[in-house]
């Protein structure tokens, strides 16, 4: 099973907050509103658990700017 | 029989117009950086669009009883075609014109993930133009424009809207007011 990881387009997120309200296990935010991985990663992991709330985040995200990607996008 | 069709046009038109005035409020209370009634922000995002959802069934529910209506006599070009109706063409023409921005702002949305957030943007502020024509058309064409109920209601309605763009408008709206606001790409294009 491929491993999901959730991209943020830096050039589209407008720090509105809507994700790390969905993903509190994987985001914070910074002191502007923008989400931060806890983990540190560029991309952070998305475990299967939370599948369903990174999917949430991503359609309700305002600014389209997440996305979920496998394995091979990640480099 | 065929007053019910009269009286059900009349209803559901009156209560998708209060669901698009809240609909309108809380599109304009998602971008607060405190909001309405301790909601979280994707709870007010969720409610946004669900009522708005739910405002279209109401909207269609309107234009279907009133087409069937003998009444009414609505030929279906009218329905999207606006102002050629029999009857107060320029007010049912409203109506028209914010029936078919409204399917335009649903579609778009329902599509935004395929169209980008660009072209959903800008086809969303369009909002700002659906809602006064649509309590134009409330207040004019129907029967009960000169009712003191129906004047309540739209004044209700349009205190709401206006406390929504009060609020945005105030300096503590936005949730990091110390935040350089960011620069569109449409600079690049000034460069070239």
């Amino acid at each position: 099973m491929s491993e999901n990881r959730l991209h943020i387009d830096w050039t589209a997120c407008d720090g509105r907050g809507l994700c790390a309200e969905l993903l509190p296990e994987i985001l914070v935010e910074d002191d502007w509103g923008y989400p931060l991985a806890r983990s540190g990663e560029v991309r952070p992991v998305v475990p299967a658990a939370l599948r369903k709330n990174a999917e949430r985040a991503v359609d309700q995200c305002p600014a389209l700017a997440l996305r979920l990607v496998g394995e091979i996008l990640n480099r | 029989m065929t007053d019910a069709l009269w009286y059900f046009g009349r209803g559901t038109g009156l209560v998708s117009l209060v669901l698009l005035s809240i609909v309108v409020a809380l599109g304009i209370g998602a971008r607060s950086g405190r909001t309405a009634f301790g909601l979280p922000r994707f709870a007010v995002s969720l409610l946004h669009r669900n009522a708005g959802l739910l405002a279209v069934v109401f909207l269609l529910g309107h234009v279907v009883a009133l087409y069937f209506d003998p009444y009414a006599q609505l030929r279906a070009f009218d329905l999207v075609l606006p102002f050629f109706a029999e009857y107060r063409p320029f007010w049912i023409g409203l109506g028209t014109v914010g029936f078919d921005l409204v399917l335009a702002l649903i579609l778009t949305s329902l599509l935004r993930h395929r169209l980008g957030a660009r072209a959903w943007r800008a086809v969303h502020w369009l909002a700002y133009l659906c809602w006064p024509v649509a309590v134009l058309h409330g207040l004019q064409t129907g029967t009960d424009g000169g009712s003191w109920w129906l004047r309540t209601v739209t004044a209700l309605c349009a205190a709401l809207v206006l406390a929504a763009v009060v609020w945005r408008f105030t300096p503590s709206f936005p949730r990091h007011p110390d935040r350089v606001p960011r620069r569109r790409p449409r600079a690049l294009q000034e460069v070239r």
